[in-house]
């Protein structure tokens, strides 16, 4: 018996053609596919209301066979159920959110707390202010509470330790704050402009990452096949946000350790990086870059002597102050050992991106479910594996250097741009669509349904942060409270991409 | 120590001299122009994702608009985005660009609350909270810090705790969960103390203007000092805003 179906990346079908189990089998299926396989993973777990029942769709991405094995389940309204997570940890925010959004309840849930605190959540008594943190009874220890409005220009999060002396025991991370209702924004607003321009917010500092999983998602679900100009738009402006935040990250993280010069050159080097973007589309961020069907912004010729010439301004001067850093014993005993996050750890949290690859976890979108040109890409993925600062640290400095071959390879080869008008698309009724992108941060994962009309029904959209949080959480443990900012920074996780 | 010299000596002069004057690179939509050619108004006003654009006179909202520039694109003729990144006003009507009328956005100086240039023009430090932004604008008033920008060195800086600020910078459309720690920043500060909206997102909600899961009851209950507009806010828009309320 077929328990599940098989798509692949940005692939639509009819809702009806998702098996519909019942619990018991929605659930055994679902964690025996997980067992012992690393290279499989959920990318999206989530209820779809439907009345006064949920429906429940599992999307578990296997990265050798680069397909996505959808399920589905129909349960009531404040059904109590087995957890997921007490197989498979990694399913234990999934079930935190379909808690929060439809009240059903777990019995045997590890960890279950609420998650953003969605201005339509079911119970309404649970606020910000009663988060029920993790506490200690000792009079040894003590707790430090930071945020949610933080030293810097940063968003907020609060952020609860439980310390003994300088060392964390314990790190709680409450987020929420930067909740914003995107998701059912994406329902309310009619035009295709509107939401386009809503994907572009979801997380401004990814903002190619999620307008491209929004875009390569619709136009999945209107049977439209992109044209190479698209794809190369696509493609060449998500290697160019790599570049650009990593860097700036680099000066971050050199200002967490006071290391000035660092801090200076590498925020200064991020410059001509989004300056170039600004001269391609007309903004430093990349919004208006990425349309659906169209781009309003070809690709010429003289853009890709432009960029070479960026790129010969940029090289000498990174490779020179990549190469101090890399070098410098006072930055180097700050990275080294410093947030540890195990093999093991990673893979029980179901982290993505940089966080998974940092500790031996091979998770890279661009090679497990290839989108847009990263087919023509021979993508080999950074992996590092002490899962430190150091890590994380190295991960910036070789994908930036490997993303720069990337773009060069990519504008060597212009295609002609053909798409300047908007075509007439139209999402087909019933369809479930999954989109995957591996932005800088990680896997963004977006998934639609519609209704038998063609309108949207649902818009689930799953930021790499999501799961990332914990593993920040997990690295201050045991280190001194005084290196959490180098420990974040190094993450440098979304507040609103997870709080939405 | 040689290579540190190096390093620096490589760098050349990164500071943009005259932050004023200085031209951005690249097609930067900054400060729209509109013609008074004849138009379809309901067309016109229809093409806005945000409900900026206004007709008889048709009038482009910069409180409201996202700057993604749809609407020169469709009607090239009628509307052009200059390059002009001074986009910062301290009333609403001040950021409203209408047909036929190209001149820059300026500050009402009959407006400007007397104590503000007279304690902070030598001197303003600012809290920054971020209330829901997309960290966009969180990315750009960094930027406004950084060795090319250098805010610093107008005296405008931002600082770590509110108790230490002259004032607050807002960011992003202010959710229901951020409208307290917002409130809880403000009433710390010390007065006299402005405020600062930065971004479409906080002058007007943006995109996010008719959600449920914010609360805006704050900008009800007082008055900002300066809006700056853009998505994101540019560094030299939010450094040309800032000097122009401290009258520098």
């Amino acid at each position: 018996m077929n328990y599940n179906v098989a798509i692949r990346n940005n692939q639509s079908i009819p809702v009806k053609d998702i098996p519909e189990q019942s619990y018991h089998t929605f659930l055994e299926s679902n964690i025996g596919l997980l067992k012992d396989r690393d290279d499989r993973h959920c990318v999206n777990y989530f209820g779809y209301g439907i009345g006064e029942s949920v429906k429940l769709f599992c999307c578990i991405a296997d990265d050798s066979m680069h397909l996505i094995y959808v399920s589905s389940c129909m349960i009531n309204k404040g059904a109590t159920l087995n957890s997921f997570a007490k197989h498979n940890f990694a399913f234990e925010k999934f079930e935190r959110e379909i808690n929060e959004n439809f009240g059903i309840k777990y019995t045997d849930h590890p960890w279950f707390k609420p998650v953003r605190y969605a201005h339509n959540r079911i119970e309404k008594s649970k606020i910000m202010d009663n988060y029920p943190f993790y506490g200690v009874d000792s009079e040894e220890l003590h707790e430090v509470g930071v945020g949610p409005v933080h030293a810097g220009i940063i968003e907020p999060g609060h952020f609860r330790f439980i310390c003994n002396g300088e060392q964390i025991m314990h790190l709680e991370i409450q987020l929420g704050y930067q909740h914003r209702g995107v998701e059912q924004l994406f329902l309310q607003k009619k035009s295709l402009l509107e939401r386009t321009i809503l994907a572009e917010s979801i997380v401004g500092d990814t903002t190619v990452g999620h307008t491209t999983a929004f875009a390569n998602l619709w136009e999945s679900l209107s049977d439209y096949q992109a044209d190479k100009d698209l794809q190369f738009t696509r493609t060449l402006a998500l290697e160019l946000e790599r570049i650009a935040i990593h860097t700036g990250d680099l000066s971050a993280m050199c200002t967490d350790i006071a290391y000035q010069l660092g801090s200076s050159v590498f925020g200064r080097l991020r410059t001509p990086i989004i300056n170039y973007m600004q001269e391609w589309c007309g903004n430093r961020l990349a919004k208006s870059l990425i349309r659906v069907g169209k781009t309003n912004f070809p690709y010429t010729e003289y853009h890709a002597k432009r960029l070479n010439e960026v790129f010969v301004a940029y090289e000498p001067d990174f490779n020179e102050m990549i190469t101090k850093l890399f070098k410098l014993p006072s930055a180097l005993s700050r990275f080294e050992r410093t947030g540890v996050v195990t093999h093991e750890e990673v893979k029980l949290i179901g982290t993505v991106g940089m966080a998974a690859r940092m500790s031996g976890l091979n998770r890279d979108i661009r090679l497990s479910h290839p989108h847009n040109l990263y087919s023509t890409i021979n993508h080999e993925p950074i992996i590092k594996n002490h899962g430190d600062v150091y890590s994380r640290a190295q991960i910036r400095k070789e994908e930036v250097k490997q993303s720069i071959g990337y773009v060069k390879a990519l504008i060597n080869d212009i295609p002609a741009f053909t798409s300047l008008s908007e075509p007439e698309l139209k999402p087909r009724p019933e369809m479930f669509a999954l989109s995957l992108v591996e932005g800088w941060r990680g896997e963004i994962c977006h998934c639609a349904i519609t209704n038998n009309k063609g309108e949207l029904a649902l818009y689930k959209i799953k930021d790499p942060s999501f799961h990332n949080w914990l593993a920040l959480a997990q690295s201050v443990r045991n280190n001194e409270i005084s290196d959490f900012p180098i420990c974040n920074k190094s993450f440098n996780l979304s507040y609103c991409g997870h709080d939405l | 120590m040689f290579d540190n010299i190096k390093i620096l000596y490589h760098q050349g002069k990164q500071f943009i001299p005259n932050v004023k004057t200085v031209e951005v690179p690249g097609i930067f939509r900054g400060r729209p122009v509109i013609s008074t050619l004849p138009v379809d108004e309901q067309a016109i006003k229809s093409v806005c994702p945000l409900g900026a654009i206004d007709t008889n006179p048709v009038r482009l909202n910069l409180g409201k608009c996202n700057f993604c520039g749809e609407c020169a694109l469709k009607f090239p003729d009628k509307i052009k985005f200059t390059k002009d990144y001074k986009l910062s006003s301290n009333t609403l009507e001040g950021l409203i660009v209408t047909e036929g009328e190209d001149k820059p956005i300026t500050i009402n100086e009959s407006l400007i609350r007397p104590e503000i240039r007279k304690f902070f023009s030598g001197s303003l430090k600012l809290r920054q909270v971020s209330a829901a932004g997309d960290n966009s604008c969180e990315l750009e008033l960094n930027a406004s810090g950084n060795v090319q920008f250098d805010m610093v060195r107008f005296g405008v800086e931002f600082v770590a705790s509110p108790r230490h600020a002259d004032g607050v910078v807002i960011t992003g459309p202010i959710s229901q969960n951020m409208a307290a720690a917002l409130q809880i920043t403000y009433d710390a500060i010390p007065e006299p103390k402005i405020i600062i909206l930065a971004g479409v997102d906080a002058i007007s909600g943006g995109i996010f203007a008719n959600s449920p899961a914010l609360d805006r009851s704050f900008i009800d209950r007082y008055k900002p000092d300066l809006y700056i507009s853009g998505n994101p806010v540019h560094p030299l828009a939010v450094i040309n805003g800032i000097l122009g309320l401290l009258g520098k």
